[in-house]
């Protein structure tokens, strides 16, 4: 390993006269990232695990890089605004009834693809159940299956990627082939087998397979934000003070490599609540008569010329809580990082 | 260098092996597929007995595996229900999925790169709530819709495209399939891009490029960009087998006789010399992709290093 | 949101400019009038084109245009007409003796003898070519020994089929079967040439047959051309120059292909385009009773749906589902609601009954919930329909049954739908006895009579008894109108036969399935057979 004094790495060779203003900063930055350091309960990511006070640098300022994200966040509108629709999104989904009156399973033909009138302000499906009260009872399934795959995946995906970019080497070829048979299997020919078997009608089993089938993308994703974090000169310097591995990853690697995961994970949200459809639709995803976000959209897409009302508002829902976790995504990530400061 | 090549070259050979055994499994696992050659009628038990033989499905599962691999490595990848010769399927489906692929490929890179880039320097202005505005669109909305609607627009109402593609599939006439498929693929670009670029923007050797008067063009090409970039590569490596195994929707759409299509035909038949025929090649494909990746993380950022 | 729209309009943009090459539209295949050139859709054939090894109807509409059989249903009212043969004579309902017209040839120049219909029938009843219509020759005599129910054949050839002269051969059936002769029109019974047996690749790339087209080129997975066999002598010349066969990935596509003036006939119009077909096409789509029933089937080897009560049951959940109001909203009117169990297309002579299944197949909530509860409920509270889920858009009126016998019962747990992945699983769970509830069941004709409707379907152990429904009257019926040898006799006798199933409820009619088909202005004079193939040969181009 080159010494970090000695070698003073730049991004751009071409211009290394800059390298020591460069360097320089980038060790201050290391320096006061190594004060005590809290972990806030509140904001979970993959790759993160609780890390007690240990802190070595000076204890001049009271506050760790965690609490100070916190306090930003806490100001920050975006997140306010972000955290009361998600709030929302939860309480109707424990409770639809708060909201929606009616009852998601009674339809009538007769009224099948009507618009909207007084008492359904929405309109009606194709099959003539009500569009308003179907998308607010959809929110339980499609907010599970969402917020959970995602959550299992970026654990998984960003612990395993980050290990695999972080030592490299052996640990690093095994977890890298092991993703590339991953990606290899076709999602319609995993969900035929692996949830056929399967006869419970909860979630779970829908959620446990998007893990299995999502991981390898965000551990590629967290690997080489790994293996660019790691490059940092503050890490090498670190390394160069005896820092462990476990700290080096915790406390300076894992904050500015987990971007890119949580860009990918809230993006990923939304797609895992269409994909549990694409699941239903060959008869392997959520069991009927359980009511979802991504059954309704694609039952409705074919009929979009005729009908697109009966697309619009679970399409809608989609977007707004895809919209609600990009922001509290773009939030955290601009509260962790002390550039913006 | 060289070595590592090599040694990433030679770890196709497990990888490969297993992938196959893994899904010729899987196919298997999901039964006997003879019953769905005989329509809604029970298959006569004689002519089962000899579809069984002449598909090989009458030996055991390893044997079959093994008689499977061997042939392979004679170049015979067995035939399809159909009679079709499966390599003679792969001929006609990969390459229009190529070109497909490239298309789509191209417009991530350019339209999400751009978008990433233009978000990122004007974070929180309109067009950065304009693009975060279309991101939704496009998550939210499924493929099968914005394909359908572009599809009735240029081709029906407008006359400006074949709403189905030939069947040479040239690359003019992949372009607006090529747009839909790389739909979601473009968000994930346009903001990871974005992400890179706005964490960037303020770090110490970009304003030192500045400081230096560095033309604003040449800060953002030559400093802020290539940085930002890793996080984009990777991603569009991942992205390679969702466009080419995975663009069932799009492919159906435009009429597309692609590997998607195919794939997913073989599986609905449970055509095992079929799937597992064409999802080897994927995996090479990733492989190959991933190696791809690998070595432009060196390009991007010169203090990586493979030895 | 305006950013979006312009991004993509740019994109298009850069589209418009890179396309005008692409961008022709109208059909760029040549010609019109008697010569002119017609493009459809195709789905690609899932078996090879082999006559006897076709059971769907892709492969079906290339054979109905390149081979012509002894017998051809008129496109019209179904009957079967002589068409090579110049007669088929029997004294006994068991043995039978055809003559074939003289002057009849292969489009490679072999003339259609006596020999190409016994070698083809032959070849078809074999075993161990595996055909998956043999059993189409299982009534003639010898099946057993060349196509055994398991193990390896004991004779090569059909006892039952000889030769006579170059014209004329005898057929002796295993058992009597007065209307054998209606079922001759099949597609499975054509006559082969030698090239199909010398070179059996060869064909299988270009098939030869003896009908009004010939195949000019074949690309598997793209494309078939047939063109207009000058050389044809029959009485049903192509009436255009030729077919090209598009296959397409999906019949959405055709259809917005159909609107855009690229192709010129659609065959498969997609259910959720059935709404928009007035505005789109005008009066240029067409939609006729084709001879297809849709079914639910019940397992009858579960205990709980074979009870004392069971017809009661059925009767009770076939009261349940409003058919004209599904057909109407769901189907758009491509669907009748069903009155008896066979077709409209046999017509009133051939046994079709539109009084026959009367009350039982009317929507009568409140009976439907008396029956029910007299029955004893629903077995297990709840029932569920099964199909699969990978091809044609079942979901959707499987949860319009649903919901309409929810909604009877006035109980919303009452019924859900239960999507199996693929056909061949789907056909497995069937075939392996496992159904736990009502499926969905399909039947298309083979040849259109009555007994292709019943036999198959509720005869003990007959091939399509996917229920392993039992009736020994029902059986007695089969066997004793089989053997009648007045027609008009034989119709009644089936009739009679159905009632049984009525009344025992075997299974489910839910409604006919008509076929539909849309067209450019490009062509005229098209009209769907029975079998809902369009009748390619009389189609006119302007």
């Amino acid at each position: 390993m080159p010494e970090p004094r000695q070698n003073p790495h730049f991004d751009d060779p071409a211009h290394s006269a800059v390298a020591a203003t460069g360097a320089g900063g980038a060790t201050d930055l290391a320096m006061s990232e190594g004060e005590t350091l809290e972990r806030d309960p509140s904001v979970v990511f993959g790759g993160r695990v609780p890390d007690g006070r240990e802190g070595t640098g000076p204890s001049a300022k009271p506050r760790s890089l965690w609490s100070d994200a916190w306090c930003d966040l806490r100001r920050n509108p975006v997140f306010i605004v972000s955290a009361l629709v998600i709030l929302f999104l939860i309480l109707i989904s424990l409770w639809p009834s708060l909201i929606a009156s009616g009852n998601p399973h009674s339809c009538d033909l007769a009224k099948a693809q009507q618009g909207s009138q007084p008492g359904h302000p929405f309109g009606f499906n194709g099959q003539g159940c009500d569009v308003y009260t179907r998308t607010v009872y959809g929110a339980r399934a499609s907010v599970t299956v969402g917020v959970c795959a995602t959550l299992g995946v970026a654990l998984l995906g960003s612990v395993l990627g980050g290990l695999a970019g972080f030592f490299g080497g052996a640990w690093d070829a095994a977890l890298s082939r092991l993703t590339d048979i991953f990606f290899g299997i076709p999602v319609v020919l995993g969900g035929l087998v692996l949830l056929s078997v399967i006869t419970s009608s909860t979630v779970w089993p829908v959620v446990g397979f998007m893990v299995l089938l999502g991981w390898p993308q965000i551990s590629r994703i967290a690997r080489g934000s790994v293996i660019t974090a790691k490059q940092n000169d503050y890490v090498q310097a670190a390394r160069a003070l005896g820092a462990s591995s476990s700290r080096m990853l915790l406390r300076h690697i894992a904050p500015n490599a987990v971007a890119p995961v949580i860009v990918v994970a809230t993006i990923a949200l939304g797609t895992y609540i269409s994909l549990e459809a694409t699941l239903s639709f060959l008869g392997v995803g959520l069991k009927p008569p359980t009511v979802s976000w991504g059954i309704d959209i694609s039952s409705a897409s074919p009929y979009v010329r005729n009908a697109p009302h009966m697309l619009l508002w679970p399409a809608g829902a989609l977007a707004i809580t895809v919209l609600a976790f990009i922001m509290l995504g773009d939030a955290v990530r601009d509260a962790l990082d002390p550039k913006l400061r | 260098m060289g070595r590592y090549v090599i040694r990433r070259l030679l770890q196709m050979i497990p990888v490969f092996l297993g992938a196959t055994l893994l899904i010729f499994l899987m196919v298997n696992v999901m039964g006997d597929p003879i019953a769905g050659l005989c329509g809604e009628r029970r298959c006569d038990p004689a002519t089962a007995a000899q579809l069984r033989k002449e598909f090989g499905l009458d030996m055991p599962v390893w044997q079959q595996y093994l008689t499977y691999m061997g042939n392979v490595f004679t170049g015979d990848f067995g035939t399809a229900f159909n009679g079709q010769q499966v390599t003679e399927l792969m001929g006609e489906a990969f390459p229009v999925t190529i070109r497909l692929t490239l298309v789509a490929i191209v417009f991530e890179i350019v339209i999400g790169i751009v978008l990433g880039v233009v978000t990122g320097l004007r974070r929180g202005r309109p067009v950065d709530s304009g693009v975060l505005l279309l991101t939704l669109v496009v998550i939210s909305v499924p493929t099968f819709v914005t394909g359908l609607l572009l599809q009735l627009l240029l081709g029906y109402k407008w006359d400006v495209i074949d709403p189905s593609v030939s069947t040479d599939a040239r690359l003019d006439e992949l372009i607006v399939p090529g747009l839909v498929l790389a739909s979601v693929s473009l968000a994930y670009v346009t903001r990871l891009t974005r992400t890179s670029i706005a964490e960037n923007t303020r770090a110490d050797y970009v304003r030192t490029a500045k400081a230096k008067g560095l033309p604003r063009s040449r800060v953002i090409r030559r400093h802020l960009l290539r940085n930002s970039l890793i996080p984009v590569v990777t991603f569009i490596g991942t992205d390679i087998g969702a466009l080419m195994g995975g663009a069932i929707v799009t492919e159906r759409i435009f009429n597309i006789h692609g590997v998607g299509y195919q794939l997913y035909q073989g599986i609905l038949r449970q055509n095992t010399q079929t799937v597992v025929g064409f999802v080897s090649v994927l995996v090479i494909v990733f492989l190959v992709a991933n190696l791809l990746v690998d070595l432009l993380y060196a390009v991007l950022d010169p203090r990586i290093r493979y030895a | 949101m305006r950013g979006a729209t312009h991004a993509k309009w740019a994109a298009c943009a850069a589209a418009v400019v890179l396309a005008t090459a692409a961008c022709g539209g109208g059909s760029d295949s040549g010609g019109s009038g008697a010569d002119g050139i017609i493009s459809s859709s195709w789905g690609d054939p899932q078996n090879p084109l082999e006559p006897a090894n076709t059971n769907e109807v892709q492969g079906g509409k290339v054979l109905d245009m390149i081979f012509r059989g002894l017998k051809q249903y008129d496109p019209r009212t179904g009957e079967a007409k002589d068409m090579v043969a110049e007669k088929i004579e029997t004294s006994d309902s068991v043995n039978f003796t055809v003559t074939v017209k003289p002057g009849w040839k292969f489009s490679n120049g072999e003339p259609v003898t006596a020999e190409s219909f016994v070698d083809a029938w032959n070849y078809g009843a074999h075993v161990k070519n595996n055909q998956r219509n043999a059993y189409f020759f299982g009534y003639i005599d010898g099946y057993d020994e060349v196509h055994p129910e398991e193990g390896e054949a004991r004779a090569d050839t059909l006892s039952g089929l000889k030769v006579t002269g170059e014209r004329t051969f005898t057929v002796k059936l295993s058992q009597k079967f007065s209307t054998w002769p209606e079922t001759l029109g099949y597609a499975a019974f054509s006559p082969l040439p030698r090239a199909f047996f010398d070179d059996h690749d060869a064909w299988l790339a270009k098939p030869v047959g003896n009908g009004p087209y010939s195949i000019d080129s074949y690309a598997k997975g793209s494309q078939m051309s047939l063109r207009r066999w000058d050389g044809y002598t029959g009485p049903d010349k192509a009436q255009n120059g030729g077919i090209d066969l598009k296959v397409y990935t999906d019949n959405n596509t055709a259809y917005t292909d159909l609107i855009a003036g690229n192709l010129d006939l659609v065959d498969d119009v997609p259910a959720s385009q059935l709404g928009n077909v007035q505005a789109d096409l005008g009066d240029r789509y067409i939609n006729s009773p084709a001879g297809i029933l849709q079914t639910l089937a019940f397992p009858f080897y579960d205990k709980e749906w074979n009870t004392p009560d069971g017809a009661k049951l059925r009767t009770g959940l076939s009261m349940a589902i409003n058919r004209k109001q599904i057909t109407d909203t769901i189907f758009q009117q491509t669907r009748t609601p069903a009155k008896d169990w066979t077709s409209p297309v046999l017509g009133e002579e051939g046994g079709y009954d539109p009084t026959l299944c009367g009350q039982a197949c009317e929507y009568d909530p409140t009976r439907a919930k008396k029956l029910i509860a007299e029955a004893g409920g629903l077995p297990g509270g709840r029932i569920t329909i099964s199909y699969n889920a990978d091809t044609g858009s079942h979901k959707d009126w499987v949860d319009a049954v649903c919901n309409s016998i929810k909604n009877a019962l006035g109980n919303d747990r009452a019924c859900v739908g239960n999507p199996i992945g693929t056909f061949a699983d789907f056909r497995n769970q069937i075939t392996q006895s496992k159904m736990s509830g009502p499926f969905r069941a399909g039947w298309q004709m083979d040849y259109p009579l009555i007994q292709n409707f019943l036999q198959p379907l509720y005869y003990t152990n007959a091939s399509s008894n996917d229920g392993k429904w039992s009736n020994k009257k029902f059986d007695g019926l089969i066997d004793r109108a089989n053997a009648e040898s007045d027609p008009a006799q034989a119709v009644e006798t089936f009739k009679e036969a159905e009632r049984v199933v009525r009344d025992e409820m075997a299974a489910i009619p839910l409604w006919y399935q008509n076929g539909s088909a849309g067209y450019s202005e490009r062509i005229s004079n098209l009209a769907l057979n029975p079998f809902s193939v369009p009748v390619y040969n009389e189609i006119k181009v302007d």
